[in-house]
């Protein structure tokens, strides 16, 4: 943003935003559609530059360049007795937890792994978000599809992909997911309908609205959830996309993981936008949303209405989740403190970790004890580790895999005239 | 699959009538084949092709799109995904590139990189064609770089018969198939069966037999070679034989090196640029596989390597013609 002042680290960050907590998606005012935008206090921290007015406990040197309140109004119950939520049994919270938990692990694993030199080219871990996919993926059901972009090992875990052959796909072994093809990035799993792994920035937004497209075609009633991070916002093919989306009335959610930093540049530095970037929305008269994505309770509560949307309407939703990322935006990322301090990463590691947030919550609720967080722990750390051992043992593709898996009828001689693979059991 | 069905009942129908009539016999076969693209449906096609298929066959099958080449394609992508049989028309092939890594990264790569889980099996097709007095943004001839892209399937038919008997290939085909078509051709008229047919990919076509000089095209350059080949057998007493690739990808190399194997003489003719072109590849193969067959280099004809030209005069020169044809060949000997 032209004359943005680049010292504001992260002035967006939970500040502007305040959402109306247990309203979610109250309908626009014109286009019918859903900010769940309070506006009158959005109005007040509009436009992007946040003052530093010292409003409250002011920290040390670099802090006070950034937002002092920019916890203000979190309430981390937020949406503890929304419906999606309520209706969780005691078993069924501690999956989620335990989610998040084997999720951090493996991504620390893969990080060890990538340090050991055994994993090789991009790893973006998933550290800080968790809550985004474990709030999220669960919430499929029946023929509902999902696909993402590259820091895609998170949902991969949450779709029930297992440790192992997402390690050893890291690891360049033919056990792994893709046989060793894809990598880091290009995770796939299309019996679990995960439909990858995308590389290439926004590349898979398309994709997404395809299939909503091939669901809505077929006249099922599901719908396609797809993941980008803020740097894709900026891309023409995720303004394509949000387009058809609109235009063709597609079952499809665009969830918006704005972890702040599309690389190194802060989302100020790198995209404009009025209050936040959801409400780009309003442009393609698509329904839209924003919320906390360190709350699981939330990021569950959001998504369902957003689902529910296009499930029961057909209709899309631009959903942006405000999460965080601790470590770079890829392992080899050594100088993320250059654009960020280290106060920042270590406030929201210390106030708005998702892990710790629902760990807190689930000891109020009664459900955790210190042993039992102890024991999730454990055994997720004794899983990842597994998996690295599976994943070190187990052998590179050989090499005439090279050249498979480029074009079907290849890989099926002589069965032309079959339809491949249709999918919705026919 | 028989190349050709004994066809009894042949009947004359322009370029773009069979294409048509591919498209609507591929919806009537498979429920999930959709036509999709700009002004497809309600405006009957840009040139035509699509004439009459909404009509008939309504919204669900025969859908406009925006002026949006990297959305609806990538859309097509992800549906096939699932099982549909996107069938998206370009309305250049020139507007590939604003698509480009949808065209060349998703569609090529997906299959690959999920260790074979996925399979794309969507057509896009359109017209790739210089020579229409557009200048150079509608006039490229991507056929080439779409081959350097493993994953990806090449067709680009020169006659009615080709263009729809590999069309209906194409919408069969589980990998990703570009049909490369020519919007000089879409009027040509030529015999075409009554009856279903459908031409494999990756299977040449020798369109005209001879024993002195092998001429390899692909596209209108085939068309081109088929009517220099007359002059040169009737003024020069060069018999020539024309071997029209069909698809450049599947590449049938058989065909073209019995046919240089037997006439000593190999000349690749192409309306695309010659740097990195088609031609270079084939001449590659002939060298590598034909070397001590041959009694001269192999020769090559491109379009003049620069974009494509206005001015109509000189851009009927650029591309090459049945004259320049003669010359190349003639200088051979």
């Amino acid at each position: 943003m032209p004359g943005m002042p680049f010292r504001i680290q992260h002035p967006t960050l939970y500040k502007r935003i305040v959402v109306s907590h247990n309203s979610v998606l109250c309908l626009g005012p014109s286009a019918g559609v859903g900010p769940s935008i309070d506006r009158k206090r959005v109005s007040s921290f509009a436009p992007s530059i946040v003052s530093p007015k010292s409003k409250t406990k002011s920290k040390k040197s670099s802090a006070s360049e950034e937002p002092e309140d920019f916890q203000e109004d979190i309430d981390l119950k937020a949406f503890q007795d929304h419906r999606v939520n309520k209706r969780l049994t005691a078993e069924e919270k501690l999956d989620l937890y335990t989610l998040m938990v084997r999720i951090r692990r493996f991504e620390e694993r893969a990080v060890r792994g990538y340090q050991q030199g055994k994993i090789g080219g991009f790893l973006h871990d998933y550290i800080g978000q968790e809550s985004v996919a474990a709030g999220s993926i669960p919430l499929m059901e029946g023929e509902d599809q999902m696909i993402t972009a590259y820091r895609d090992h998170g949902q991969a875990l949450a779709v029930g992909m297992s440790m192992k052959e997402c390690m050893a796909e890291l690891y360049g072994r033919h056990t792994g997911c893709s046989k060793g093809k894809g990598g880091s990035m290009h995770f796939f799993a299309p019996d679990k309908h995960y439909w990858g792994g995308h590389g290439i920035v926004g590349g898979q937004t398309p994709l997404g609205a395809g299939l909503a497209y091939a669901l809505k075609y077929r006249g099922i009633k599901a719908c396609a959830l797809c993941f980008l991070g803020d740097g894709a916002v900026n891309q023409g093919a995720f303004h394509e996309s949000l387009n058809l989306a609109q235009l063709f009335e597609l079952p499809v959610v665009y969830i918006i993981e704005n972890n702040g930093y599309s690389m190194g540049t802060s989302q100020d530095r790198s995209s404009t936008y009025v209050d936040c970037l959801a409400k780009r929305a309003e442009g393609y008269n698509m329904a839209w949303d924003y919320g906390n994505g360190h709350l699981l309770y939330e990021v569950r509560a959001r998504v369902l209405e957003a689902m529910e949307r296009a499930r029961k309407k057909s209709l899309p939703t631009l959903l942006e989740l405000k999460t965080y990322r601790y470590r770079g935006h890829s392992i080899a990322d050594a100088n993320f403190e250059k654009y960020r301090t280290k106060e920042e990463i270590k406030r929201i590691r210390e106030t708005l970790d998702p892990i710790m947030v629902f760990q807190n919550l689930l000891i109020e609720e009664g459900l955790l004890d210190e042993d039992k967080v102890k024991e999730i722990d454990k055994a997720a750390r004794q899983e990842a580790l597994e998996a690295a051992e599976f994943a070190d043992q187990s052998p590179y593709p050989p090499e005439e895999e090279i050249v498979t898996d480029v074009y079907w009828t290849t890989d099926n001689p002589g069965k032309h005239d079959n339809q491949g693979r249709i999918f919705f059991n026919d | 699959m028989a190349e050709t069905e004994t066809a009894t009942n042949m009947r004359e129908i322009a370029y773009r009538e069979a294409v048509r009539e591919a498209l609507a016999e591929e919806i009537e076969r498979d429920e999930n084949v959709v036509i999709m693209g700009e002004e497809v449906a309600q405006y009957n096609g840009a040139y035509k092709v699509t004439e009459g298929l909404w009509k008939k066959y309504g919204d669900k099958r025969v859908v406009d799109t925006p002026i949006s080449e990297a959305g609806f394609i990538g859309m097509g992508i992800g549906a096939s995904m699932l099982g549909i049989r996107p069938v998206m028309e370009l309305m250049f092939f020139s507007f590939a590139y604003v698509a480009w890594d949808q065209i060349v990264n998703n569609a090529a790569t997906i299959r690959y990189m999920s260790g074979g889980l996925i399979n794309i099996p969507i057509v896009i097709r359109g017209p790739a064609n210089a020579g229409t007095n557009v200048g150079s943004t509608h006039s490229h001839t991507p056929e080439n770089l779409f081959a350097n892209f493993p994953g990806l399937k090449v067709v680009c038919p020169a006659t009615p018969y080709d263009a729809k008997g590999l069309m209906k290939t194409a919408i069969r085909d589980n990998d990703p198939v570009y049909v490369l078509e020519n919007t000089l051709l879409y009027g040509l008229k030529g015999p075409v069966p009554e009856e279903e047919y459908t031409i494999p990919l990756g299977l040449a076509e020798v369109k005209r037999e001879g024993t002195d000089l092998t001429i390899v095209a692909h596209g209108r350059a085939v068309l081109s070679s088929l009517k220099a080949a007359e002059i040169l057998e009737a003024e020069h007493e060069l018999s020539v034989e024309v071997v029209d690739l069909r698809s450049i990808r599947p590449l049938d190399e058989e065909t073209i090196l019995n046919s240089v194997r037997k006439t000593n003489h190999a000349l690749y003719v192409e309306e695309t640029k010659p740097f990195c072109g088609v031609g270079a590849q084939i001449s590659h193969l002939i060298q590598s596989q034909a070397f001590d067959y041959l009694d001269a280099p192999v020769a090559r004809l491109s379009a003049i390597d620069a974009p494509a030209i206005y001015s109509d005069p000189l851009e009927k020169i650029q591309l090459p013609n049945p004259q320049r044809i003669i010359q190349v060949a003639l200088g051979m000997f």
